[in-house]
């Protein structure tokens, strides 16, 4: 009896404390996140963004520009990862998986617009986003079980808005 | 040197054109940063290890294409770009291209 205890206590409570911890960290740290985020986006939020390669008043501008980077590596926890197994059974959109994407996303935005303001410009233009999958951790191509991350890299001009 | 994404610079013209420029480096991340993603994998997190592998890596690509465009006599590169690709055996390239200009 003792033992039988023991091994469901080993399949069936680690895993769940596993989980537990994940989705308690998890869900503090990406409450905080996102917290931090609305706070430096309102900050931020004199720093014009936009994806055109030719904005209003960019052509007649000062003429300083320089080209501004931010990215962005942010990690699944176990349980959204466990979630997200669930849901790759019956298919259909991952909430949890968009949400994780949305901070990495908006994280490098943040980063990037950072990186201008300190500069000294107050506009960034032709802004462009995209994803990497670092040593093939994302898609497992190393041989290793993949592990979730969300990988998101923007770059534009920082230019000087009259 | 001027580095931009946009294919023009305000206030000033391209006067001629000096061709593609790029620049890679492919870059292990090493064994401890591993450990600590596979730890971060349990409770979420940004992987800042990884973080800076991607601001370093884009640094060091950006200037050697920097020092490309030099070498061909240009003082800007306009239009540049970026692209990632992922190489078995966990490591990742990382690279930037543009074209090398000489603006007035």
């Amino acid at each position: 009896m003792d033992d039988q205890l023991l091994t469901l206590g080993l399949y069936v409570g680690l895993p769940a404390l596993f989980l537990g911890v994940g989705w308690f960290i998890g869900h503090l740290s990406e409450t905080r996140h996102e917290r931090s985020l609305q706070e430096r986006e309102e900050r931020l939020k004199d720093v014009e963004v936009t994806d055109m390669r030719n904005p209003p008043g960019f052509s007649n501008s000062s003429g300083q520009c320089m080209l501004v980077t931010g990215e962005a590596v942010i990690a699944s926890d176990a349980f959204k990862t466990w979630v997200f197994g669930l849901k790759n059974i019956i298919g259909g959109e991952s909430k949890t998986f968009a949400r994780l994407f949305g901070r990495a996303r908006r994280e490098a935005l943040l980063r990037m617009k950072e990186q201008a303001k300190e500069l000294g410009f107050n506009a960034v233009c032709n802004v462009r986003i995209e994803g990497a999958d670092i040593g093939g951790n994302a898609s497992g191509t190393n041989g290793k079980r993949g592990s979730n991350m969300a990988v998101v890299m923007a770059s534009g001009t920082a230019w000087l808005r009259a | 040197m001027l580095i931009v994404n946009t294919e023009t610079i305000p206030g000033k013209s391209v006067v001629e054109l000096k061709g593609l420029v790029q620049g890679n480096t492919v870059r292990a991340k090493n064994i401890g940063r591993d450990i600590a993603a596979g730890f971060k994998n349990m409770v979420g997190g940004e992987l800042k290890g990884y973080t800076e592998l991607l601001t370093e890596s884009r640094r060091e690509a950006l200037s050697r294409m920097a020092a490309q465009a030099e070498a061909l006599g240009a003082n800007a590169v306009v239009n540049v770009r970026f692209s990632t690709s992922a190489i078995t055996s966990g490591a990742s390239e990382m690279m930037a291209y543009g074209t090398a200009v000489v603006v007035e």
